[in-house]
């Protein structure tokens, strides 16, 4: 309430707190986090709004995310060129989806980019079989993937073109009451 | 299977707006203005259908196509977000699926542009003054640091992420739960402590000499030990029971020369005044009346707001494709309990989805009538109590007060945590033995049981409590049922603690060192969030009697936290079984909503309306039941204020009338009607979108397939023409001038015509495309 910091303006921070759904305290603890990343990279004062970008490697190296088999594909979701090289900015704007309070529509347009692994807009069979495997960590059999994939894109698509557009997948997800619990990460 | 559509029409589709949602930037600001439109429109009146979030069909949502976005337009954007009321427009800007650079962009406050300087050569112009804070900015500012510095206060953030990270979302979800109950209790301590608890510590009531034959007995003056266990002795005369509480109005100096005191302690206006004066029998009333009225909104708003979040309209089947999107918990973190959740989900995709019905069989008999048979028992064992109790009572005379050694008082609070510690092991270890179709089935039979086995112990309880020992005509039955609570909630307490011992601890170090086994116990999340339930419902119970139980409710959450904290990291693993945490958690506040605060309220309401309460001690003695207090005061308030007829001919008709209660009833069942049909003629119109999805995509592969086979006639048309320019080139050269007719004089194509000079067969060929569908 009267902390004097020098890393954000204060219009800074009330920019942050209207556009994610951080707090003052957790964005500067967020800073801290970020900073101890790459410590020579990172500098103490974004009141300039200074152009650094972490790599890919550094960002899934957090605890929250090593163990998480779609870590690549949460990073490049969030960064502005895809391959995973994350400012500040998108660094605040990936938790701040992943938080306890993102709607769950903001969650499922996140996710399909997250499980959209070829980039097309489209969940195909592909990519199903890619979730799967990370998922269970290639533990099911090639047959038995094909069969849940098949299954998975009979159940859920609408439009009958075999694959899950953004509009299949929001519904399925507005079915499944567990997806708000699932897809938080608490930083 | 799948279509071959050429890469042109793959291009074309792919920037079809149903596909570019959260994609096109273009297009999410176009959403995002029609959508501040919108609201700022109709602010008041309740959303249309198709208005809604969850309408999957974005054309449903009518937003623009066009898919870029012109810079007037992103500032016509900015504008509708300015003129927004800061709270959408801050939920608008949270939840707009841009990256933070764009949204700040969007959520900068246009500053007007200051106005050019006029000429002047002679002097130069004063700098601008600094741009002042608004007032909305200040408090907006404001609002911010007291959310930061509520947020700060966040209690136990990092234990909560390690058991998250640990074990999931389903043994998280009980250790949110203890949270929960923490806050309610907070509450009640607050409100209790405030109106009741301080103003009579602050002023004791004033010991008499020597102790008469209709007064309570005076506390003994030493302080031993089990008193914390018993909290009688000590205790007993003191501000945290019933008994204590004087019946008078404080800080006033009446009169009193011996006469007996008036019912309910009114005494006449001619006492003088000194100061504030406080009713302590009207403090009492309206203070548990409202903490029990405010505690019954928040639990019914936070139950409907977790029933919102978990409660589909539609019947859905578990699907597949569900099971594989959204079965990853993200918030686990450590590697071996990512590898048992990894096992888990290729279990779950394997086995699929089997049909649910309840086992058959005689282990029904045998769980009904083992909960009967422990019921029957505690009722003989209170039953035989209490004869003993008035038996000696008659016999010594009535100015003695006997007071059971204390240790005996903890029989019968041991005898029922006791059952309620091993019963449901015990049904759990039987319900090993039977069959079931799923673990989900499993899992709600052994709640369904172990719910059974508590409202069976808490109803014959309450009936002895309130049912007889009310009426037995002991000095001050109230203090004594709340010594009785205080001894139920302090045993539940050490039993829990004993079972986390002996379950989680012992049994592990047993397994390793013994069996050599790796296997430690599991956390099992349902049966530990039904002990809270009942503790809370025996807090609830005895916020009556004993003003300062929440108190001791909060001491024990406190503790408990940290032990079953501690205890699970050290001694369990994570669960094998999938745990449906948003299901359960709503489960689990509808319980704590239904049976738990239900009963304790009709009970606390029964007490309060029927129950005669002790003529010896208590802020209600000499009156005939506790509401007589309320009445006796609005009697009081029309006697002093003519005025105020109004407000005793209402309270007459509202609250004493039981027709207004039946009245009452059957509106709320009215609106019950009205949402469940409301919800059926969701559920239709469901259907009914969900077959039009259904036409339209059949719709819009018939067209594609149409404009791509007329497009490849075209195509493969001008190769039979060029055979028909060879024909035409030779008939040419035969005839030397020929004409000829396209063979199809479509409207939508221009002319062609053979180039006569090209003999391979090139054409120039412009076909004019039919507008709107490119």
């Amino acid at each position: 309430m009267g902390n004097k910091q020098t890393i954000f303006t204060d219009e800074q921070l009330d920019a942050y707190q209207d556009c994610t759904f951080f707090t003052r305290k957790e964005i500067l603890r967020l800073h801290g986090r970020y900073h101890e990343l790459a410590p020579h990279l990172v500098p103490m004062d974004y009141t300039k709004e200074p152009d650094c970008k972490l790599p890919l490697a550094l960002i899934v190296a957090m605890p929250e995310l090593n163990e998480n088999p779609f870590r690549n594909r949460i990073v490049e979701s969030f960064s502005e060129d895809g391959l995973g090289n994350q400012s500040f900015n998108d660094f605040v704007d990936m938790f701040s989806v992943l938080s306890e309070m993102a709607p769950r529509e903001l969650k499922a347009i996140f996710a399909f980019k997250i499980y959209d692994f070829n980039v097309d807009n489209f969940l195909c069979k592909e990519d199903l079989e890619q979730t799967l495997n990370r998922l269970t960590k290639e533990e099911l059999t090639e047959e038995e993937v094909q069969l849940v994939c098949e299954k998975a894109i009979e159940e859920a698509d609408l439009d009958g073109d075999h694959k899950l557009s953004f509009a299949d997948f929001e519904n399925m997800i507005t079915r499944a009451p567990d997806f708000l619990s699932t897809f938080h990460i608490r930083i | 299977m799948g279509e071959r559509w050429s890469s042109a029409t793959l291009k074309i589709l792919d920037s079809m707006p149903s596909r570019t949602i959260g994609r096109n930037r273009g297009a999410i600001l176009s959403q995002y203005y029609n959508r501040t439109l919108q609201l700022r429109m109709r602010r008041q009146s309740r959303p249309s259908l198709r208005d809604l979030p969850h309408s999957s069909r974005p054309s449903l949502r009518g937003y623009r196509v066009e898919s870029d976005f012109s810079e007037t337009d992103s500032r016509a954007l900015v504008s509708n977000l300015q003129k927004l009321s800061v709270s959408d427009r801050v939920r608008m800007l949270r939840a707009m699926p841009l990256s933070m650079a764009d949204k700040r962009q969007l959520s900068v406050c246009p500053r007007p542009l200051p106005l050019p300087p006029r000429p002047s050569p002679s002097r130069p112009l004063p700098p601008p003054p600094p741009p002042r804070p608004s007032l909305p900015q200040a408090a907006r500012q404001l609002w911010y640091s007291w959310f930061s510095f509520l947020h700060s206060l966040q209690l136990w953030q990092l234990a909560l992420k390690r058991v998250g990270g640990r074990f999931g979302t389903g043994v998280l979800s009980y250790f949110l739960f203890l949270k929960t109950l923490l806050f309610f209790n907070l509450f009640l301590f607050l409100v209790t402590g405030l109106f009741l608890v301080l103003p009579q510590a602050v002023h004791p009531p004033p010991a008499v000499h020597p102790p008469q034959a209709h007064q309570a007995p005076q506390r003994p003056a030493s302080f031993s030990g089990l008193e914390l266990l018993t909290g009688g002795g000590y205790f007993s005369d003191s501000v945290l029971y019933y008994g204590y509480y004087s019946d008078t109005t404080l800080n006033r100096d009446c009169d009193n020369n011996g006469s007996a005191p008036s019912p309910g302690g009114w005494r006449g206006l001619d006492c003088a005044r000194q100061g504030l004066s406080y009713s302590m029998p009207l403090a009492y009333f309206f203070t548990i009346g409202t903490a029990f009225f405010i505690t019954c909104i928040i639990l019914v708003f936070s139950m409907s707001r977790s029933f919102g979040q978990s409660f589909r309209v539609e019947q859905s089947p578990s699907l597949l494709a569900m099971k594989a999107f959204c079965s990853w918990d993200f918030k686990v973190v450590k590697t071996s309990s990512v590898a048992l959740m990894s096992e888990n989900i290729g279990t779950q995709l394997r086995v699929g989805d089997q049909p649910t019905s309840l086992p058959s069989g005689l282990i029904y008999p045998s769980y009904i009538g083992s909960t009967v048979a422990c019921a029957l028992a505690v009722h003989t064992h209170t039953h035989t109590d209490t004869d003993t109790h008035a038996r000696a009572r008659t016999k010594r005379g009535v100015a003695a007060d006997p007071q059971p050694s204390e240790a005996h008082l903890l029989a019968l609070p041991v005898a029922v945590s006791l059952i309620n510690l091993l019963l449901p092991g015990l049904f759990n270890a039987a319900g090993w033995m039977e069959e079931y179709d799923s673990p989900s089935v499993r899992n709600s039979v052994a709640i369904v049981r172990n719910l059974m086995l508590k409202v069976s112990l808490l109803s014959v309880l309450c009936f002895h409590w309130l049912g007889r020992e009310a009426t037995s005509g002991l000095q001050c039955w109230e203090s004594f049922v709340g010594q009785e609570l205080y001894r139920f909630l302090l045993m539940d307490f050490i039993f829990t603690l004993l079972d986390t011992l002996l379950g989680e601890f012992l049994w592990r170090l047993f397994s390793e060192k013994v069996l050599k086994k790796s296997r430690r116990p599991v956390f099992d999340i349902a049966r530990n969030v039904l002990e809270l339930i009942y503790g809370q419902t025996l807090a609830w119970l005895g916020v009556l009697f004993t003003p300062l139980l929440p108190g001791v409710q909060i001491i024990k959450l406190l503790l408990l936290f940290y032990i079953k904290m501690s205890s699970v990291m050290l001694n369990c693993q994570a669960p094998r079984k999938p745990y449906r945490a948003s299901k359960m958690t709503t489960v689990f506040i509808t319980l704590l909503c239904f049976p738990s605060f239900l009963g304790a309220s009709v009970c606390v309401t029964y007490t309060m309306w029927s129950i005669a309460p002790s003529r010896a001690c208590g802020p209600f003695r000499g009156l005939s039941t506790m509401m007589q207090a309320g009445r006796l005061w609005v009697e009081q308030l029309r006697d002093a204020n003519p005025h105020l007829t109004w407000l005793a001919t209402a309270h007459s008709y509202l609250v004493e009338n039981p027709l207004f209660l039946f009245v009452a009833a059957g509106v709320f069942m009215i609106i019950i009607y009205f949402n469940s049909q409301v919800v059926g003629g969701q559920r239709k119109v469901i259907a009914l979108l969900q077959e039009q999805i259904k036409n339209e995509g059949e719709d819009k592969k018939f067209l594609i397939r149409q404009l791509q086979t007329t497009h490849a006639k075209k195509r493969d048309t001008p190769a039979r023409r060029s055979q028909q320019v060879r024909h035409c080139d030779d008939a040419v050269t035969r005839r030397g001038k020929a004409s000829f007719s396209l063979p199809d004089s479509d409207p939508r194509y221009s002319s062609t015509f053979c180039n006569r000079g090209n003999a391979t067969g090139r054409f120039r060929l412009s076909i004019q495309s039919p507008a709107g569908i490119w």
